[in-house]
């Protein structure tokens, strides 16, 4: 089945510095946005652990480390990288368009 | 070794889960015995002063793994089985139901117990401890129809449950023999904070006054103040710090001192026994001391490490020490050893979230803490653990100045 993406446009892309992250809110719904060496990526915005905002953590190379329990995700895959977090992080598509970065949810609602 | 040897742990709190989980992931395929001592699923610990008391979260959705996970990883999880000896010379380990297990390797992750209160009436009905889940569902039914809680010392564990408790529409009162909150654990400002935070809530806070004793007929009435006053109430929470579980080891004749002393690969004086968690004092190398550490990371990190170690790897353990507390929409998190600093830097990092820098006689960063709403402090907190781990001189004006990032001082040791 194909979902239909919808472009939200997040922030611009001069709002993250490299290796960093910010939080982006939309549709009662919280996502991260992250500024990589090699590019933008963006995330569901709560940890799977526990409820809480992973914009608030920290960003090392390519994992983000939750600032609750230090739990990590590779920001590439989604991948529960250390204990306690163990469930699969959710990752949305990226695009750069002039200046801004956008982030694509499915028209349906969120996941 | 023996094809049916066994690596046995005594103790399933999150230690001893966490060395069990790592040592099947590490590819132990022998027998692996978790001995439980209390009747329920292990669970998670940090909750239970927080969301569980709150009536937010079921023991159940603390569990750190359903019974399926014991199952298709062959852990022998034994409930209710308590070991009452160590047999040492026949490396047995005697349960008090009189049967014996043989081990290849043996882990203690006996954990802490709640200091217990010996004043007079401390044995009442109605006088609490919080440890256990057991005390945290007895706790929660009692919060139920509000009551009128004495809670005796303001430490995290007490500072937790009376936010929880008036959160429930309790009356809360907070006794303190200090003269303020959490003298040894976070700077001045942290606990003016907090005292500020609970004191709105309707907390009455009363620091620098001891409990002379605890009255009542069949079940707790009221606390008697050294200054002789009477404070009404239905219950009484007592949360005057944890002492270490030393007394199999002890009794096994395993070096003890402010736990079970371990070396920094977590082997105890017995090269066959291990230990981690909150019932160890290991040789922490980046502070140049023994030290002995009550927190979810320690069990966390100690228990991964011990699990590797005891299949013959030599890690050693010398993490800076990290926890945090929630109370209300706050969260206050801890790095380092604060008291370790003779000067404190405060950085305001937004009209909410604040921390504070412990610098010793050398400029040498040795502790932080921070308070905030939610997560607000974690980033920060997390970066200074890393800048401690290096033994970061910052020039304090740096670490002041909130428009100067904290990941860039920690650019600036790297390089």
């Amino acid at each position: 089945m194909t979902t239909e993406l919808e472009w939200i446009q997040a922030c611009n892309a001069g709002d993250i510095d490299e290796e960093d992250v910010l939080r982006f809110d939309h549709n009662e719904q919280t996502y991260a946005i992250y500024h990589l060496r090699n590019g933008f990526f963006a995330s569901d915005g709560w940890c799977t652990h526990e409820r809480a905002h992973l914009a608030d953590g920290l960003v090392l190379g390519d994992q983000i480390e939750c600032p609750m329990h230090l739990g990590r995700f590779d920001i590439k895959t989604g991948d529960p990288l250390n204990p306690p977090v163990c469930k699969k992080l959710q990752l949305h598509p990226v695009k750069l368009q002039d200046g801004q970065v956008l982030i694509g949810l499915s028209a349906a609602g969120q996941s | 070794m023996k094809p049916d040897a066994a690596i046995v742990i005594v103790g399933a709190g999150h230690a001893g889960v966490r060395a069990a989980h790592t040592l099947r992931a590490e590819g132990w395929m022998g027998k692996l015995i978790l001995l439980c001592a209390e009747p329920d699923m292990p669970y998670e610990r940090p909750p239970l002063s927080k969301t569980v008391l709150l009536n937010e979260k079921s023991m159940e959705e603390c569990r750190l793994f359903d019974l399926t996970w014991y199952r298709d990883n062959e852990i022998d999880l034994r409930l209710g089985a308590t070991a009452s000896q160590i047999r040492r010379a026949e490396q047995t380990v005697v349960l008090d139901d009189g049967s014996s297990i043989q081990y290849h390797r043996l882990l203690l992750a006996t954990g802490a117990a709640a200091r217990r209160l010996l004043i007079p009436g401390a044995t009442l009905p109605g006088v609490q401890y919080l440890r256990s889940g057991a005390d945290a569902l007895c706790l929660k039914e009692r919060f139920g129809t509000p009551k009128r809680v004495v809670v005796i010392g303001g430490g995290f564990i007490g500072l937790e449950v009376a936010a929880s408790a008036i959160s429930r529409g309790c009356e809360v009162t907070v006794i303190e023999l200090g003269q303020r909150l959490l003298q040894r654990a976070v700077p001045a400002p942290v606990a003016t904070r907090l005292e500020a935070k609970h004191r709105d809530a309707g907390v009455d806070l009363r620091l620098g006054t001891g409990v002379d004793e605890i009255v009542g007929r069949e079940q707790v009435e009221a606390v008697v103040l050294a200054n002789g006053e009477r404070v009404e109430c239905d219950i009484v929470v007592v949360g005057v710090g944890a002492v270490p579980r030393v007394e199999l080891a002890e009794a096994a004749g395993l070096d003890i001192e402010n736990g079970i002393v371990v070396d920094e690969t977590l082997r105890t004086s017995d090269p066959a026994i291990f230990a981690a968690g909150d019932a160890v004092s290991f040789p922490h190398r980046h502070f140049g001391r023994r030290i002995r550490l009550e927190s979810w990371k320690n069990a966390e990190d100690q228990g991964a490490i011990v699990a590797r170690n005891m299949l013959g790897k030599s890690e050693t353990y010398s993490e800076v020490p990290w926890f945090w507390s929630d109370q209300y929409n706050l969260t206050i998190q801890v790095a380092g050893i604060p008291a370790l600093g003779t000067t404190v830097v405060q950085r305001e990092v937004s009209a909410d979230a604040t921390l504070y820098f412990d610098l010793d006689a050398d400029g040498v960063i040795v502790g932080a803490s921070g308070v905030g709403t939610g997560t607000a402090v974690g980033r920060d907190i997390r970066i200074a653990q890393m800048l401690i781990a290096r033994r970061a001189c910052p020039a304090p004006e740096r670490l002041a100045d909130p428009t100067c990032k904290l990941k860039l001082l920690l650019q600036m040791e790297a390089a």
